[in-house]
């Protein structure tokens, strides 16, 4: 029981027994005896020291379930609560600073946080949720009196907490529209790290702060936040380091180091918030078009082959993808003698899906361009022969076709049988 | 079966004459041939027009792509016993028991110089120059149809192998002729679909002489009228010799007919139905 109500019934017991020891115990009657109580109590101290000393004074009072301001408004504290949070060992008035006295005026002052929490305050002061109104510190921290430490389950922005407490609104499609930002949340929650998060329970699993920050929260076109694509890969790195180091010492990484924004980062391929498991045929499904809008003439190269016809249909997802071949994070370019594309590599790297592959195997062009006589000369003129016989063989017999049917239908209609057109 | 329906089938088909066409053999051979065409193409199709929409709602309808190509391998192996059985039969009649016909004369599936002078006939014909060629037993398109058949087997079948069992064909095969392979296939697949489903089905079924469907593949025989009328030559020639009655078969009974039209008709509507599918993505 909190040092508040213990408190209260003792007073209770006090006040009873001067009233001829009736002690009443009535649900209704114990609240109108407490907050009499309460209010005795309150006249006492004020008569004594002149002030509000201990939130016990307060929640004589406000501790009330139904209390409620003039305009209807609940100004109840659960004090057993409040006592546990993190905020508990503070007096009413270090936050409610404006009251210093019983009664206090019908016009409480806004608490402000960041009297103590400054660092807090001016980081948000720059994000995009600086707006007080919009976004106070309670929007997410939940209930002033209701506080905890990050660290403990019961907290708003406890990590397995944090992606219902941001979903609140970032799950809104109203407030999507209004700011131009995607519904976030369910993409999220049924992402690998989402699926980590709430049905492992994983406390080390991405949720929304561990790529936007908390306080300090900055627009991805702002170069300094941590979703800013050219700090993407730092971001993603700090829990993935190994796939940033291979990343870095990749092409794409390179790319970027060097200052080609354009050079993909992590969520081009893995995308942002729904991020899969690259093993899902889903991820598969989705992933070689992505590398396709850059590698337009590979996309279609490859949309040639039977690699591409078979993977396209989906369900089957074993088919070689493009990093299937090339690798995902490190890839090289094919004179790199690291990259599995490289001559040197190409058995174990064909072989890796087709058993038995040599030498003659991998020369196997899986970006030939039939149409390129220079590049695929062979493949060039097969295609032009099977592309000669198949509209030869077809125009003759189109026409041929089509005459006779003409001219049997004639004959048939000529002669009024139903039977027997090409009667004579 | 009711004497009524006996006298409807009789009422359609005047003479009462029937006279064998193909043997039982040569129909399941058609029957085995069609089944496994009609699924052979109903799952390379989605395969060769893998971007279009209808190509992934078959695969999903099957179940996904593994099951497309289990369904492909499956039919492709079906079709290349077929294939074999039938060498087989032409090894052993023509060459191991020297029967007469089988590579030369009119029974034979061998082009000659009558089925080029019939193809000229038959074409002046069309356009109103001449008179009707007498064909015989095999016209020429029929020919035709089977030679495509032939050179389709050996051309699609080979270069399938080779895709299905790369590494292995890869020994003595260049990795050009794997990239070919895939071109081959597809191109030849799609003139064989493009060819059935448009050419054979009109020359065959669809023309108004056997409009909606030639029966005699199914029943393998057919009436005296429409033997004489559709492949004189071999009339004229059988009377003349006297083998006529040795050819008599016996009329189809009813639900053979009926049978018959049904796998027909669903034949040709699956066929049809690839071909408007092969059409519409190939323009798209």
């Amino acid at each position: 029981m909190g040092e508040a109500a213990s408190f209260r019934s003792l007073l209770i017991e006090l006040f009873g027994r001067l009233t001829n020891g009736v002690v009443c115990r009535g649900a209704g009657r114990r609240m109108r005896w407490g907050m009499l109580a309460g209010v005795l109590a309150g006249s006492l101290l004020v008569t004594n020291a002149g002030r509000l000393q201990a939130q016990t004074d307060c929640l004589g009072c406000h501790d009330n379930a139904e209390m409620q301001d003039a305009s209807g408004h609940s100004v109840a504290v659960d004090g057993k609560t409040f006592n546990k949070s993190i905020h508990g060992t503070m007096k009413c008035n270090d936050c409610h600073q404006n009251i210093k006295e019983y009664p206090h005026p019908a016009q409480v002052a806004k608490v402000d946080c960041k009297g103590c929490h400054a660092d807090e305050a001016q980081g948000l002061a720059g994000s995009v949720h600086a707006d007080s109104k919009e976004h106070p510190c309670t929007s997410c921290h939940g209930s002033a009196h209701s506080i905890f430490p990050k660290a403990d389950s019961r907290s708003a922005v406890y990590p397995l907490n944090i992606p219902n407490t941001c979903g609140k609104c970032h799950s809104n499609q109203g407030m999507a529209q209004k700011h131009g930002l995607a519904s976030v949340y369910p993409k999220y929650m049924d992402s690998i790290h989402g699926f980590a998060l709430s049905k492992e329970g994983l406390l080390v699993a991405a949720n929304c702060q561990s790529c936007h920050g908390s306080h300090h929260i900055l627009s991805r076109k702002d170069p300094a936040s941590p979703t800013n694509r050219v700090n993407i890969p730092k971001t993603c790195g700090s829990c993935h380091a190994k796939i940033n180091d291979d990343y870095m010492g990749g092409s794409h990484g390179k790319q970027m180091a060097a200052g080609n924004v354009k050079a993909p980062v992590c969520t081009d391929c893995h995308t942002a918030h729904e991020i899969l498991h690259p093993t899902e045929s889903a991820f598969r499904m989705q992933s070689t078009p992505i590398c396709g809008s850059c590698h337009k003439d590979k996309l279609s190269t490859y949309r040639d082959t039977f690699h591409s016809q078979l993977g396209s249909l989906g369900g089957y997802v074993e088919t070689a993808r493009c990093w299937d071949c090339h690798g995902a994070h490190e890839i090289l370019p094919a004179s790199d003698p690291k990259s599995p594309v490289n001559k040197a590599n190409l058995i174990k790297t064909c072989g890796a899906c087709h058993a038995g592959a040599n030498a003659s195997f991998v020369q196997y062009q899986p970006h030939a361009n039939a149409h390129d006589r220079k590049l695929n000369p062979a493949l060039y003129y097969v295609r032009t022969f099977m592309n000669v016989l198949l509209a030869s063989v077809l125009t003759f017999f189109m026409i041929h076709t089509l005459l006779w049917l003409i001219r049997a239908r004639y004959n048939q209609i000529k002669e009024k049988k139903t039977v027997g057109g090409d009667h004579e | 079966m009711s004497d009524l329906e006996q006298a409807t089938v009789k009422e359609t088909k005047p003479g009462g004459r029937f006279f064998q066409r193909f043997t039982r053999e040569q129909r399941y051979m058609h029957g085995v041939l069609f089944t496994t065409f009609l699924g052979l193409a109903g799952t390379g199709l989605p395969l060769r027009f893998s971007e279009s929409i209808w190509a992934r709602g078959l695969a999903k309808g099957v179940g996904g792509f593994g099951a497309i190509l289990f369904f492909h391998k499956f039919f492709a192996v079906v079709l290349s016993i077929a294939f074999l059985i039938h060498l087989k039969e032409i090894f052993t009649r023509g060459i191991l028991h020297r029967e007469k016909g089988v590579f030369w004369g009119p029974n034979s599936m061998v082009a000659n110089w009558k089925d080029a002078k019939d193809l000229f006939g038959h074409l002046r014909w069309m356009v109103g120059l001449g008179e009707r060629p007498h064909f015989d037993r095999y016209a020429y398109w029929e020919k035709f149809d089977y030679w495509a058949v032939f050179w389709g087997m050996i051309v699609i079948g080979f270069s399938g192998y080779a895709m299905w069992f790369a590494p292995f064909f890869a020994h003595f095969l260049p990795g050009w002729a794997l990239n070919a392979a895939l071109v081959i296939h597809s191109e030849e697949g799609l003139l064989a679909i493009l060819f059935i489903f448009s050419i054979h089905f009109v020359n065959t079924h669809l023309r108004p002489d056997s409009f909606p469907m030639d029966m005699v593949v199914f029943t393998g025989v057919e009436s005296e009228e429409e033997f004489a009328h559709k492949r004189p030559m071999e009339y004229a020639r059988l009377k003349r010799d006297g083998k006529l009655e040795a050819r008599l078969g016996e009329a189809p009974q009813t639900w053979q007919v009926h049978f018959s039209r049904v796998i027909g008709t669903i034949a040709i509507v699956i066929g049809l139905t690839l071909l408007v599918l092969t059409l519409t993505a190939y323009f798209s």
